[in-house]
């Protein structure tokens, strides 16, 4: 043991330098993905509920993940909410998340949306669709997301760029699906058939769709139901894709517990909250996301949309593949 | 002792003690930019060929070129912008330039990205140009699209020229009433005087405006990304976040960084020998007056600038604040106000002062660690924030996992994080990427005094902390208050290092516009960004104010 006083100092520093989680009572230490307006509702309800606090800190998916891997054993992080099964696939290849024995967990979230090494669990799906205008498309028209590389589509398709996540999955689950060099000509297909320059954001995929620049693209469909709370006259409807093969492209939100957790049998308490009945509702409602529970039903605006048919593929393929699905993606020309 | 100053360039003899203490300062300063660099650069010992060997067939030649194209674009832009405006504010007169000599500062307050993202929401095919254009004339309408080098370079040049205009300005201000009179006696029109004497002059300062606006667009990934541009640091963040590589993504960092340093180098080099002391004393010189249309055109021209890179932009912020204040505004703000201001005026106080003591050792020291320390502390703010603070939160982290295993091999408890998320941790790191932009301003006034008012200042037997306090920081207050002021401005709109260096529950308003942007809901971001505008605000008129008056000794 040092001496006590130096002992004293060091503590008195590091109460003037930091707040170590150590010197504080017992609470869960959050990274999150995650925005805060998605999430801190559910915390504040969950400390309601239970008494117990839950900090938090929220940046971008690459940044965290560095952190927990740069602070190793020190990190005050008991767990890490992400978006996008990349990213989580990707912490679990990292080693920062350790596996999580939960029948609750097991029971609450279906197979496909978590790890099968239960490192991390689905929270939210958000399924990416296909949006199309009313006035030059016949729903009937839309087929699937290989149909956009026929060359019925050649001057009408919009994309997102490639650089987004969400793409990068889509196209890993087709490499799972069909294997490489047949999705690479799909791909090029789209590529030939695009209307303009791929677009930064899903909202300027629909905006264009509106303005006539191009007929069909494809979105997540959150990023639709807001546009349409907006703009209400917009002249874009969704379809879903898939309705007779293999299905729609989901992906999750989802969250592990840190493999240096602090309490982790705090953060497990916390995490089969979020995956019960009450905590999905709110959880999927904040952002008009789909459940990822099956036994709660999603909220009324996207229930709307009509049932739709998910690709019942592990959503961890989509971690597994995303790094040759961007390298296709840059082969193919696509930006 | 008395002739320290002298002795110490010629490295005949030891400095004397002050001149030591402020050359370990600057070595330090030195080190503290180099080693969160000198992280990023240690990934070359693992090379990620794979990565590279994809980027180099696939997409590297374009960004190469789109990046070039950006960099000569902008570097233009700014130029023409920066000194002409400069000159017209400084040393013209016209109408309605008292007001806009401050106005056009104010783009400064705005980040790149939103500028970027105003001005394609206002053009665009949805916008309401071409919807009214459409209704007018039916799909045969002209459209066009707000994206390509062109957009880019104008709408990045509107963003950026602020860096040039306000370190040209202060030094057209300084220029003396002689130097000016000597220019007419020799014949010179207000062209030639502005070509021939004003530009070379203000080279110093100039080029450390340009610099800056440099290093900030090869740094640029939120406007870029909005205009669908691809860069070099697009690549490197697809490398990271796309291919989950953070090594590669590094090693195409540490690429830039070589790059930036090679071009600074270069320009002392061009510089050379050329000294540019100027004591502006007396009255200050005459304005040339522009009379009647030509007054109001140039008006006009200056007033359409703050206008499309402020005023709009700011209009429309405004419009989506109204839709979504009343479920945003809450009392938070105050405390995200409160954050913001704190840190800025913490951070502009520490860079500055770092500022200040790596010129003053530049001015006096010219041996090898001096000089590489002085450039080592210009490179932070030329790597794109995401990868620097990466860089930052890694040493910080090794810290403390350094403190921690010793604590415990003495038998005491596991301390977690000391400086990890602290805020002299954050304040660091702000000084890493923020020191080039205090250098600036900071190192050009210094350039411009004369040593022989130093030498008076001596001979009168002023010395040690008066001299500092009556010569030294009346004469180069408006460089400092200028320094002062882009840092405090660039770190309320600083993203990447609060985001991931903020103590818990330390939000500040841009790390509520992140939350916002990111998953692309502007509307709510508006509120946000536009209390840091108006946060900005009284800073930069008050600053302005006093720099002008300053420029002449009051």
């Amino acid at each position: 043991m040092p001496p006590r006083p130096a002992r004293r100092l060091v503590l008195l520093l590091a109460v003037l330098l930091g707040f170590p989680a150590s010197l504080l009572a017992a609470e869960v230490v959050v990274y999150s993905a995650r925005n805060e307006q998605l999430i801190k509702p559910l915390f504040d309800a969950y400390t309601k509920e239970t008494g117990v606090a839950v900090r938090f800190a929220t940046d971008k998916e690459g940044p965290l993940l560095a952190r927990l891997q740069a602070e190793g054993e020190n990190t005050q992080a008991d767990m890490l909410i992400t978006v996008d099964a990349g990213n989580l696939w990707q912490a679990a290849e990292t080693g920062v998340l350790r596996p999580v024995d939960s029948p609750v967990l097991r029971a609450n979230i279906p197979a496909s949306l978590r790890d099968p090494g239960d490192r991390w669990f689905g929270l939210s799906v958000r399924a990416r669709a296909l949006v199309y205008s009313p006035e030059r498309v016949k729903p009937q028209e839309l087929v699937s997301y290989e149909d956009l590389a026929s060359p019925k589509w050649k001057g009408r398709l919009c994309l997102r760029t490639s650089k987004k996540v969400y793409n990068q999955s889509l196209v890993a689950m087709l490499i799972a699906r069909h294997g490489e060099p047949k999705t690479e000509e799909i791909v090029k297909g789209w590529v030939a058939n695009l209307a303009t320059e791929p677009q930064a954001s899903d909202n300027q995929v629909m905006e264009a769709i509106d303005a006539g620049k191009c007929d069909v693209g494809v979105v997540n469909t959150y990023y639709y139901g807001r546009l349409l709370e907006e703009k209400p006259g917009l002249k874009v409807r969704l379809a879903w894709p898939d309705k007779a093969g293999a299905g729609v492209h989901v992906n999750v939100s989802g969250a592990g517990i840190t493999r240096h957790a602090k309490q982790p049998a705090e953060a497990q308490k916390l995490l089969e909250w979020l995956s019960s009945p009450k905590a999905q509702g709110l959880f999927a409602g904040l952002n008009l996301e789909f459940p990822a529970n099956p036994a709660v039903p999603a909220d009324a605006k996207v229930a709307a949309w009509g049932p739709y048919k998910a690709d019942p593929a592990n959503v961890a393929d989509a971690g597994r593949l995303q790094k040759q699905a961007v390298m296709l993606m840059d082969r193919a020309g696509y930006r | 002792m008395r002739r320290g100053t002298a002795i110490a360039r010629t490295g005949t003899r030891r400095p004397p003690l002050a001149g030591r203490i402020l050359r370990s300062a600057a070595l330090g300063l030195g080190a503290t930019v180099a080693i969160p660099l000198g992280v990023l650069f240690s990934v070359w010992a693992t090379p990620q060929t794979e990565v590279w060997a994809h980027l180099a067939v696939t997409v590297l030649p374009t960004l190469a070129r789109n990046t070039l194209a950006l960099l000569a674009g902008v570097a233009a832009g700014t130029a023409i912008l920066g000194c002409g405006l400069a000159w017209l504010t400084a040393r013209c007169e016209f109408p309605g330039r008292r007001w806009l000599d401050v106005a056009l500062m104010l783009p400064l307050a705005l980040p790149a990205y939103v500028l970027a993202f105003v001005v394609q929401g206002a053009l665009d095919a949805s916008g309401p140009l071409q919807l009214a254009l459409r209704q007018a004339f039916g799909p045969a309408a002209p459209s066009l699209e707000v994206r390509g080098t062109a957009w880019v370079v104008v709408i990045l040049s509107l963003a950026f020229y602020p860096y040039v205009y306000l370190l040209a300005r202060q030094a057209f201000l300084g220029l003396g009433r002689g130097t000016l009179e000597a220019a007419r006696l020799l014949g010179l029109g207000p062209w030639g005087t502005f070509f021939r004497v004003a530009l070379p002059a203000a080279r110093p300062a100039i080029v450390a405006g340009l610099s800056l606006a440099l290093m900030e667009t090869l740094a640029d990934f939120g406007a870029v990304s909005v205009l669908g541009y691809d860069t070099f640091t697009t690549a490197i963040y697809k490398a990271w976040f796309g291919l989950f590589n953070l090594a590669a993504a590094a090693q195409l960092a540490s690429l830039l960084l070589l790059v930036v340093a090679l071009a600074l180098l270069a320009e002392r080099r061009l510089r050379g020998r050329a000294r540019f002391h100027e004591t502006a004393r007396g009255a200050p010189p005459p304005r040339l007056a522009l009379a009647g249309a030509l007054g109001w055109l140039v008006a006009g021209l200056a007033s359409t600038v703050v206008a499309v890179a402020f005023a709009l932009p700011v209009l429309q912020l405004l419009t989506w604040v109204l839709a979504t204040a009343s479920v945003e505004l809450d009392s938070r703000y105050l405390d995200l106000l409160w954050h913001t201001l704190l840190l800025g005026g913490s951070a502009a106080f520490v860079t500055v002062s770092g500022a200040l003591i790596v010129s003053l050792a530049r001015r006096q020291f010219a041996d090898l660690p001096t000089r590489a320390a002085v450039g080592l502390s210009a490179l932070g703010y030329a790597l794109p924030g995401s990868v620097l603070a990466v860089g930052v939160m890694m040493c910080f982290a090794a810290v403390d996992n350094g403190l921690n295993a010793l604590w415990q091999s003495a038998g005491g408890q596991r301390l977690g994080p000391v400086l990890g998320g602290s805020i002299a941790a954050l304040l660091l790191a702000y000084l890493v990427r923020f020191l080039a932009v205090a250098a600036g301003p900071t190192g050009s006034a210094l350039e411009r005094l004369r040593p022989s008012t130093i030498e008076a200042a001596r001979s009168l037997g002023t010395r040690g902390g008066d001299l500092a306090r009556r010569v030294y920081l009346p004469l180069l207050r408006p460089g400092l208050l200028t320094a002062a002021l882009l840092v405090l401005i660039e770190v309320m709109k600083e993203m990447p290092a609060t985001l991931l260096l903020r103590p818990f529950g330390w939000d500040t308003l841009a790390v509520r516009v992140f939350e916002f942007t990111s998953e692309g809901d502007w509307r709510r971001a508006a509120l946000p960004a536009v209390t840091l505008v108006l946060a900005g605000l009284p800073p930069v008129a008050w600053l302005a104010r006093r720099s002008a008056l300053q420029a002449h000794g009051d």
